[in-house]
Parts: C-alpha cells; sequence; structure tokens
C-alpha cells in the first residue's frame, strides 16, 4: 500500500477512506497514524466521512428488532414442550 | 449485574418473558448470520430455532466466563456450519469474496486522489437527520445486502458487538482476513445508505 517508503508523504483522500478500519481498529502503526491524523486535521470530506463512519457503527449497535411473531409462537411452544414438567412457566 | 445477567438470571427461573426479551434482542441477528451459511429459507428457520433451545435446555451449563452473546453465537454458527456442510454451501472464509480493488468507489475521487466533491453526509445531523428508527430500519435493509461474508462479519462486530478476537476465532479467519471484510462491509454499508433509491444491489 504504501508507495514511498523513505519520505511519509502526505495521504490523498483516496488513501485515507482505505484506511478508516484500521484506524478505528487501532492497528495503523504510529507513523501511518500520524499520516492518516494529518490528512484528518486539514480535510473537511474526510473529517466528514470518518465522524460518519463512527456515527453509523454506533447506530448499528442499537438495532433491535422485534421478533417475528410466527417464530415467537413458534419457539415459545417448543420451549414450553422441553420444560414443561420442569418449570412450570417458560 | 447487568441487565442482560439479570435477563439469564430470570431465564434460569424459567421465567417467559425474559426469553421473549432475548428472543427481541437476538433472532434478528442469528437469522442474519445464519442466512450466510445456509440455503434454503427453511434451513435458516431450523438452526435458529435448534439454537435458541439449545439455548434454553444448556442455560443452566452456562457458566458465564464468556459473554453470553459470544456464547451464543458460537452455538449457531457451529450448528449452521454443520448443517452447511450436509447442505451443501458452506461459505469458506478462507477465500475472500470481492477482494480486489478498493472498497470505495474509486470514481469519487479525482486523479489527483482527492474527493471531486466532498462526500456527502449521513444525515445524523441533529437538524436534517431521520428519524432513528427510520435510519436504522435503513442500515437493516444495507446491512442485508452486503455479501455473505461481509454480512456475517459486519453483525458480529458491529450490530451484536463481539470483539475482533471473537469473531476470527468464530469463524476460522485471520484477524487481517477479518478485518478487510469489516471494512468492505462498513464501507459498502455506508454506499448504500447514501444511494438515492433502489438501483444499488449487487
Amino acid at each position: 500500500m504504501r508507495l514511498f517508503s523513505r519520505k511519509a508523504s502526505p495521504l490523498v483522500c483516496r488513501q485515507f477512506v482505505e484506511l478508516v478500519t484500521d484506524y478505528l481498529e487501532e492497528r495503523l502503526p504510529a507513523r501511518e497514524r500520524a499520516r492518516f491524523e494529518a490528512h484528518l486535521a486539514e480535510c473537511d470530506g474526510c473529517a466528514g466521512y470518518l465522524e460518519d463512519m463512527r456515527a453509523m457503527i454506533a447506530t448499528m449497535g442499537s438495532i433491535t428488532a422485534p421478533a417475528d411473531p410466527h417464530t415467537r409462537e413458534a419457539l415459545m411452544r417448543a420451549v414450553r414442550d422441553l420444560r414443561g414438567g420442569e418449570h412450570g412457566d417458560v | 449485574m447487568s441487565e442482560e445477567d439479570v435477563l439469564l438470571q430470570r431465564l434460569r427461573a424459567g421465567d417467559q418473558a425474559a426469553f421473549e426479551a432475548l428472543l427481541d434482542r437476538y433472532d434478528a441477528p442469528l437469522r442474519r448470520v445464519a442466512r450466510s451459511f445456509l440455503r434454503t429459507p427453511t434451513a435458516v428457520e431450523e438452526v435458529v430455532q435448534e439454537t435458541w433451545l439449545a439455548v434454553v435446555t444448556g442455560i443452566d451449563g452456562f457458566e458465564g466466563r464468556s459473554m453470553f452473546r459470544t456464547w451464543l453465537f458460537r452455538i449457531l454458527v457451529n450448528r449452521a456450519r454443520s448443517r452447511s456442510v450436509r447442505d451443501a454451501r458452506l461459505i469458506t472464509f478462507s477465500a475472500l469474496e470481492g477482494d480486489e480493488g478498493p472498497a470505495v468507489d474509486p470514481n469519487a475521487f479525482g486523479e489527483d486522489g482527492r474527493w471531486r466533491s466532498a462526500p456527502a453526509r449521513l444525515e445524523f445531523d441533529p437538524e436534517t437527520r431521520l428519524l432513528q428508527d427510520e435510519l436504522r430500519s435503513e442500515l437493516v435493509g444495507a446491512i442485508e445486502s452486503l455479501p455473505d461474508q461481509q454480512r456475517v462479519v459486519v453483525t458480529l462486530r458491529d450490530v451484536v458487538g463481539l470483539s475482533a478476537e471473537e469473531v476470527c476465532e468464530m469463524l476460522d479467519i485471520t484477524e487481517v482476513n477479518q478485518r478487510v471484510l469489516l471494512h468492505r462491509g462498513r464501507a459498502r454499508t455506508r454506499a448504500v445508505l447514501r444511494a438515492p433509491l433502489p438501483e444499488v444491489r449487487r
């Protein structure tokens, strides 16, 4: 990925977006992280991209969906059969 | 004691409402993961149901050494895998799908590698944002539309909240592959969210 190994050239946006996950996962080596953060500080487009990505990930963590009623029904029945003799209510 | 620990304690005591609360929390992501391993809706249904029954029968033996969700998804993945061997649909994580090229559409950038125009923001901004519920349902649709491997990893990491280590172990993939799939899955999810409407399918 690194084209110029000698000097740390500045990142461009196209490279930045491909490093976002490594950055969020704290897997960038110190030098790469510094380049990433230097670009972040001066590019509104990339700052917005990263911020959106963080917000999106946080929102994914708050997804809940009531279980399908048909499934719920079938499962509750199966569970009752299973534990019927043992516990009464479930 | 966490809210979930309380639910588990109630489940052990045979409390039906506790079981229903766990269903609401985990049934959809269980299905999403199962769907990546299994060919037919029937197989998905069966494996998910088996998993829940295994939870009810096994809950007394669950010692809380790992988190409940780790235990739960491990049961699912193991069952889905042995089932998918029989049904000849085993997604192998050894070969990454769609692993060529950048995760973000290169047309978004000019020849100098900069954004052609600043990327449109997702509307999380309090002034303009979509209602959270609406956003969540769009997100669910976007995750559903991911390729199998990416859907599994994004679901386990970002929706369920397992750690990278847990996901690697569960799927038997390397840390690097896990991260590549997560990266591609997230970038694609974001792209689908931003898409005007129907077209963006695979």
